[in-house]
């Protein structure tokens, strides 16, 4: 409060301009050093720093192709964009408040597409929960369920907000990583390639374990867990009595015919899992910042309790839209004229363009199995120029991205952002690029490695 | 029971490993033996799960009754706020994220608006934060800045998610009541319900982190006046305390009022927290979207809630928000601003709705600002009605 001179001397000038004060100003004076009060609440402890911002302002820097933050640059599917404009032009009572825990039209369809895929009969009451975003229900999970000293075990590489939503509840993150087998020589690394350990993974389980957070396709690797994988976490969770959350925004983004399988509909998964989308990631509608929660009741009530306590309603006519773009799919569902269909395999090829050009100057891409992105391995830059400027114990991956944006004209983002802090010097290797983009970024990103293949020519 | 065998990469032997353990933990204890146990919620969130509004939704949605319960208008936004919206729908780059802390042209329109009232800059990027709703707001300034173990004055009557938020802080709501009598010969009006200061004096200390001010007020219509927010401005300074200040009905205040923001005072700007919500000023309650007005010391760790909570507000409707703000800040003189104009359409129904309280027997306390009326039922009571109104009920 007290961090100018200018808000001081108000402080001990104002109490004089008010008629009922008789206070001496060296009274104030006292009172003032005396009673000065710590401003942030202590859960902000630690978690006010964020990577994304800083990168947001490099990557605005005039003549740089943005393929740092997730979200696409092309438009959304018509059929969304119209079920938008329908939403805002119909019933105006949709300009007002709808149920709090979601619009019944969208909850309603939630629940029955979703049924469906997790083997479960979902009430849109009970069930299913409407947030701001899956970050949204991220943040109502972790606040719902975890205590102070809880532990939450959280694996590695992870969406960078997993961490300080678990210290903001009060909560021990735990981390256990993912790592990459070796590959033969010549052949490109896969995301298939980066597993647990699964001894690793057990010891990390303990009495105070209370969640697992699992993201699969997995945001920086693109890692989809197989059935098997799913079923080592499955039987650690259900065997520790432990709560699992799954964040399943890429969920339709899967290539080379690999299958999402969804933790949650798994045996005796249901009722200790909360499955987390997208509506942002399913219709490439980022902005439109609607996701939801699907659940079992004794779950979701604690996750209701939170919403109504903090943001309560979300905003109608996202919602509105968001259900009438799920009705069109379930009719669509399997047809090769589906979103889910089609979106995968344009997406495919992006991904194969970007894996292509970016070999081209030496980086050597890991083959994602989904989502928006892929890792790409530095370390032969890492050998050639180890010194690049930055500050002392700043990551080498983060120092590449900062010249590689100066330099060369590309974003991308460090993927030991994606790493808890004493495991950053370990996977300082990696830079993330995102290949949600419209064929001209993608065309401009070769125009870029062009230029910097030709500059890397003796 | 695990095997302690070292890390497997061919993909059969890891199978096998896999379902060695699946098949241990079957023969294992059952899983909901166990299930109760962990699987409970949080500590902070206990004892917060009642709503009264869920309980009056069910009421309210019996088609036979008409419903003048909850706080949403049932007309029609202006039109050009729809047709913004409208026109914002077809632009492609506003389907994908925005700025965490507000889209750019709608912090930009804020700061214009409001810089009209502070008599300073206000900076869009540090002094403005762009919630889900003004719940949203309320929501980050107390998770920012209140921490366990602190109190929180909170003047009764009170919007009823001010409690449950500052629980779950973990801290203590310290309650004041806002008292009147009616006087014989003169209309109730809720400029007669006052706070005692001495009795408000007496509920600040040294714990006292933050005082939650609701003007104007919901339920009861206050419109604080000058002195009123001069003796807690004087207090919050005194006991160097913040005001979180909940101004959604800034805009509907009737005929001989002035809404007044008691961030404007002496020593006030650097310790408050002015909510605004778009809901309440262009009649969209469902476009939940709200901003918090501060200095940036304390607007910076709202900021963090936000980036690890919801992380960023829907951009369409932020942007059809800025061309509405737009319009209206040019004319804000004009009778035609919705501004100007909402409040002189709700003084006639307001009036209206008194003189058909009084009509049958209740007691309006007249506001002077805000969406609501407060009735006296106890001349009801008195007169028996109310008895054989709750005899007929019970039938």
């Amino acid at each position: 409060m007290f961090r100018n001179t200018a808000a001081i001397y108000l402080h001990l000038v104002g109490p004089l301009w008010g008629k009922k004060s008789g206070a001496s100003l060296t009274r104030c004076l006292h009172q003032t050093l005396a009673m000065a009060k710590r401003l942030p609440a202590r859960r902000l402890d630690g978690i006010d720093h964020n990577p994304w911002v800083e990168f947001g302002k490099l990557a605005s820097e005039a003549d740089v192709v943005n393929l740092g933050q997730g979200f696409p640059d092309f438009p959304p599917p018509d059929f969304a964009v119209e079920a938008f404009q329908h939403a805002v032009s119909r019933d105006f009572m949709l300009n007002q408040y709808t149920k709090a825990f979601g619009y019944p039209p969208l909850t309603k369809i939630l629940a029955s597409f979703f049924g469906k895929f997790l083997g479960q009969v979902i009430d849109p009451l009970k069930n299913v929960l409407v947030t701001v975003g899956a970050y949204g229900a991220l943040f109502t999970a972790f606040q719902a369920l975890v205590d102070v000293g809880d532990e939450v075990i959280i694996i590695e590489p992870f969406f960078d907000c997993y961490e300080p939503m678990t210290l903001m509840a009060g909560g021990r993150p735990v981390f256990v990583s993912l790592k990459p087998c070796p590959t033969q020589d010549g052949e490109l690394d896969s995301s298939s390639n980066w597993q647990l350990d699964p001894t690793e993974l057990a010891s990390k389980f303990t009495s105070r374990t209370k969640a697992l957070i699992l993201n699969t396709p997995n945001n920086p690797l693109g890692k989809v867990f197989s059935r098997a994988e799913l079923e080592l976490v499955a039987s650690l969770c259900q065997q520790h009595d432990v709560v699992c959350i799954t964040d399943e925004v890429y969920q339709w983004l899967v290539y080379d015919g690999y299958q999402h399988i969804s933790i949650a509909s798994l045996p005796g998964m249901w009722e200790r899992t909360l499955t987390v989308g997208s509506a942002g990631k399913t219709f490439s509608v980022t902005g439109w910042k609607v996701g939801w929660v699907l659940g079992p009741d004794s779950l979701l009530k604690h996750l209701r309790t939170v919403h109504q306590n903090s943001v309560y309603h979300c905003p109608t006519q996202g919602q509105a839209a968001v259900a009438q773009c799920f009705e069109q799919e379930q009719m669509l569902f399997g047809q090769p004229s589906s979103y889910f269909a089609q979106l995968p395999q344009a997406i495919q090829h992006n991904r194969d363009h970007m894996i292509r050009s970016l070999q081209s100057v030496g980086l050597r891409p890991v083959i994602p199995q989904g989502s928006y992105f892929l890792i790409t391995d530095i370390s032969d830059f890492k050998s050639k120029m180890p010194d690049l400027p930055g500050a002392a114990d700043e990551p080498y991956d983060r120092r590449f991205v900062k010249w590689m944006i100066k330099n060369k004209g590309l974003v991308a983002i460090p993927v030991s952002v994606f790493y808890s802090v004493p495991h950053r010097k370990l996977f300082d290797h990696y830079i993330r690029f995102c290949f949600m983009k419209d064929e001209s970024t993608l065309q401009a990103m070769d125009q870029k490695l062009q230029m910097w293949k030709d500059e890397l020519r003796p | 029971m695990f095997l302690a065998l070292g890390r497997l990469c061919t993909r059969g032997s890891r199978a096998k490993f896999l379902k060695t353990i699946y098949a241990s933990k079957i023969l294992g204890l059952s899983t909901s033996a166990k299930m109760s146990s962990k699987l409970k919620n949080a500590k902070r969130i206990e004892g917060l799960d009642k709503n009264v509004w869920i309980e009056f939704t069910k009421l309210a949605a019996d088609p036979s009754v008409v419903n003048l319960g909850q706080g949403l208008p049932d007309i029609s936004p202006p039109n050009y706020v729809k047709e913004e919206l409208s026109k914002v729908a077809a632009i492609d780059s506003l389907n994908q994220y925005t700025r965490g802390f507000g889209h750019p042209s709608l912090v930009k329109a804020l700061s214009c608006l409001y810089e009209k009232f502070y008599q300073n800059r206000i900076n869009p990027d540090k002094e403005i934060l762009v919630t889900v709703g003004a719940y949203g707001s309320l929501f980050n300034a107390i998770q920012g800045l209140i921490d366990e173990g602190d109190e929180v004055i909170v003047i009764v009557p009170f919007y009823d998610c001010y409690e449950p938020m500052v629980r779950m802080a973990g801290a203590t709501p310290v309650f004041i009541p806002l008292r009147a009598k009616p006087v014989d010969g003169k209309k109730w009006s809720s400029s007669d319900w006052t706070l005692d200061p001495e009795e408000l004096a007496s509920k600040f200390n040294s714990k006292t982190k933050a005082i939650i001010l609701n003007t104007p007020h919901n339920p009861l219509g206050k419109v604080f006046t000058n002195s009123e927010l001069q003796v807690i401005a004087d207090l919050c300074i005194k006991y160097d305390a913040l005001c979180i200040s909940d101004e959604v009905y800034e805009w509907l205040v009737y005929t001989g009022n002035k809404h007044l923001k008691i961030a404007t005072f002496p020593g006030m700007w650097e310790r408050t927290v002015t909510i605004g919500s778009a809901g309440k000023t262009f009649s969209v309650t469902g476009w939940k979207l709200g901003w918090s007005i501060g200095p940036k010391h304390l607007i910076k760790h709202l900021q963090t809630v936000q980036q690890n909570t919801i992380y960023t507000c829907a951009t369409p409707l932020q942007e059809a928000l800025a061309q509405a703000f737009w319009i209206d800040i040019k004319r804000m003189d004009d009778p035609e601003c919705y501004f100007n104009s909402l409040p002189k359409e709700l003084e006639v129904k307001r009036d209206r709705m008194v003189r058909l309280l009084e009509s049958v027997g209740l007691t309006p306390i007249v506001p002077d600002g805000g969406y609501f009326i407060i009735a006296d039922v106890s001349l009801l009571v008195l007169k028996g009605t109310y008895t054989s109104m709750i005899n007929q009920m019970c039938i």
